[in-house]
């Protein structure tokens, strides 16, 4: 203060009329659009975080942008059902942040602790303070421990969920590896809204695939907190054709699971007990816990955000994609992650520059691969109205009556999407 | 000075995309038509994926929009190309083709 005084009075007059007039042409804009272009931080390193970061230094270098990631190594869950199945090595799943650092990203491998939405600063577990123009909040989604009795993290190491890719994914295949020909197996599948809506059914068509082959006195179950899901259809009539061991229990059909007991592994629903040589419960779910130290989690555990910049509705200044968003139509899958974070991205670059986001369109594409060559998706564009995002013309799911080609081909897309996405975030 | 770099950012765009401008500088990353960000979720944006998805990067912008015309009616087969290109209108599909045509390796 004192300092600041003593410079004021030695300025002439003419100094300071050229700096108040100065002052009247600046003073709309924010700060930041003259100078440094802005500091973001971006918690969590997925599809969505990694490549916020990586499109947000595209779109302009001067932006200073540090990614909070407390692992290492990422894990993708897309092609993870293959690694369970057999057909597919872990490994492949697998990529560091070497290129987003090389692409100007500063990465920072540690957690959040807390958040200060007011101060706009990030702590962080090894102690440090990140300071922010905009906060942006990948951090994909947590299992809800409390959402399904007896479902805890200890028996999480006896009946897996697999549903964040590593050891739990390892764990499920080794399970189903040491199966004695002849075993159960079941899948519990969550209600909505949860990551992946395909995913339990894809996992369950690759388990199917792997009992066809290896152990063909097996049978599957899927016990089902729904009545409906992604790709019905398409799935059941390829369970038809390929997998008669599978079997689907619908929620009006008693396939809810209430709950389990892992000491015998068996799944309860409310008409039925199953004891299983495999289980693999996929629980109920909600925005990892950052959401709640920043937050912008509402009373349903997601985060609600504007359709328009992936702005929270709750906070200003910190925006929310991926699993862990809300905002109409748009599902929670790898895709979507990716395309949100490029919008965002936009968004905060122009809001960086005191301009004005353009509205967006995206586009969402899931493959879900059923056998080797048996490849399905749903696919769709999105734009906002009424501020969530909503189904443009179009969109839907493959063929019902599609040639064995066709399930070929997309197979095949599957594989060349995965190569794709991965490339643009983590090569 | 604000109102006069917004209304430049607004008319610049849709004179690059009606000219079909090739001149990589212009169509900045910034300033992608609505929708052209999610394309590269399966047309990769670098050379040397592994992938039977073509890049669109460099390509005519009336042979892609001539594509997305014949996705949309069903004249041209696809996979997942048919259900994705009826959610864009013909002004849409225009300025993304002219800003993956203007982007240079």
């Amino acid at each position: 203060m004192t300092k600041t005084k003593g410079i004021a009075r030695r300025l002439t007059r003419r100094d300071v009329m050229k700096s108040a007039a100065a002052a009247a042409v600046l003073l709309p804009m924010p700060a930041l659009a003259q100078g440094a272009a802005g500091r973001v931080v971006v918690i969590g390193g997925g599809f969505a975080g990694a490549s916020c970061a990586r499109a947000l230094k595209a779109l302009d270098a001067r932006i200073n942008v540090t990614l909070v990631e407390a692992s290492r190594t990422f894990t993708a869950c897309p092609f993870s059902n293959l690694v369970i199945a057999g057909m597919r090595e872990l490994t492949a799943q697998q990529f560091g942040y070497d290129k987003v650092a090389a692409s100007g990203v500063t990465m920072a491998f540690s957690s959040a602790s807390g958040v200060d939405p007011q101060a706009k600063s990030v702590t962080l577990a090894d102690g440090n303070r990140l300071a922010y123009d905009r906060l942006v909040l990948a951090p994909g989604i947590d299992i809800r421990w409390d959402g399904l009795p007896g479902y805890d993290e200890a028996a999480a190491n006896v009946m897996p969920h697999a549903w964040k890719a590593g050891e739990q994914t390892t764990l499920l295949r080794r399970q189903l590896e040491s199966m004695e020909d002849g075993g159960l197996v079941v899948i519990s599948a969550p209600a909505n809204p949860f990551r992946c809506p395909p995913g339990p059914y894809e996992r369950a068509s690759l388990m199917a695939y792997y009992l066809k082959t290896k152990k063909p006195k097996s049978k599957l179950i899927v016990l089902d907190a729904k009545d409906a899901f992604s790709k019905q259809r398409l799935f059941q009539n390829a369970w038809k054709e390929l997998y008669p061991n599978l079997e689907w229990v619908s929620l009006s059909s008693g396939g809810k699971v209430t709950s389990v007991e892992p000491s015998s592994k068996t799944v309860v629903t409310d008409f039925s007990r199953h004891q299983a040589a495999v289980a693999n419960i996929i629980p109920p779910q909600k925005a990892a816990r950052v959401a709640d130290l920043a937050q912008v989690a509402d009373r349903s555990g997601w985060c609600p955000v504007d359709a328009m910049t992936f702005e929270s509705k709750q906070q200003p200044n910190i925006h929310v994609i991926g699993d862990a968003a809300i905002m109409g139509a748009m599902p929670k899958s790898a895709f979507s992650a990716n395309a949100q974070a490029k919008v965002c991205a936009a968004a905060v670059a122009k809001l960086l520059a005191g301009e004005k986001p353009v509205e967006p369109r995206l586009i969402n594409t899931c493959y879900s691969v059923l056998a080797p060559d048996y490849g399905i998706t749903v696919a769709g564009a999105y734009r906002p109205k009424d501020g969530v995002l909503v189904d443009a013309e179009g969109g839907g799911v493959s063929p019902i009556d599609a040639p064995a080609s066709t399930r070929a081909a997309e197979a095949r897309y599957a594989d060349g999407w995965f190569n794709t996405i991965t490339a643009e975030v983590f090569g | 000075m604000l109102n006069i770099r917004l209304l430049m950012c607004s008319l610049i765009y849709p004179l690059a995309a009606a000219a079909a401008l090739t001149v990589s500088s212009i169509a900045s990353a910034a300033d992608a038509p609505p929708g052209a960000s999610s394309c590269t979720g399966c047309h990769p944006a670098r050379a040397g994926v592994s992938t039977p998805v073509p890049r669109l990067n460099g390509r005519d912008a009336a042979e892609m929009t001539t594509a997305m015309t014949e996705f949309r009616t069903g004249k041209r087969p696809a996979t997942v190309m048919d259900r994705i290109a009826k959610g864009f209108t013909d002004d849409e599909t225009k300025a993304i083709a002219a800003y993956f045509a203007a982007q240079k390796d």
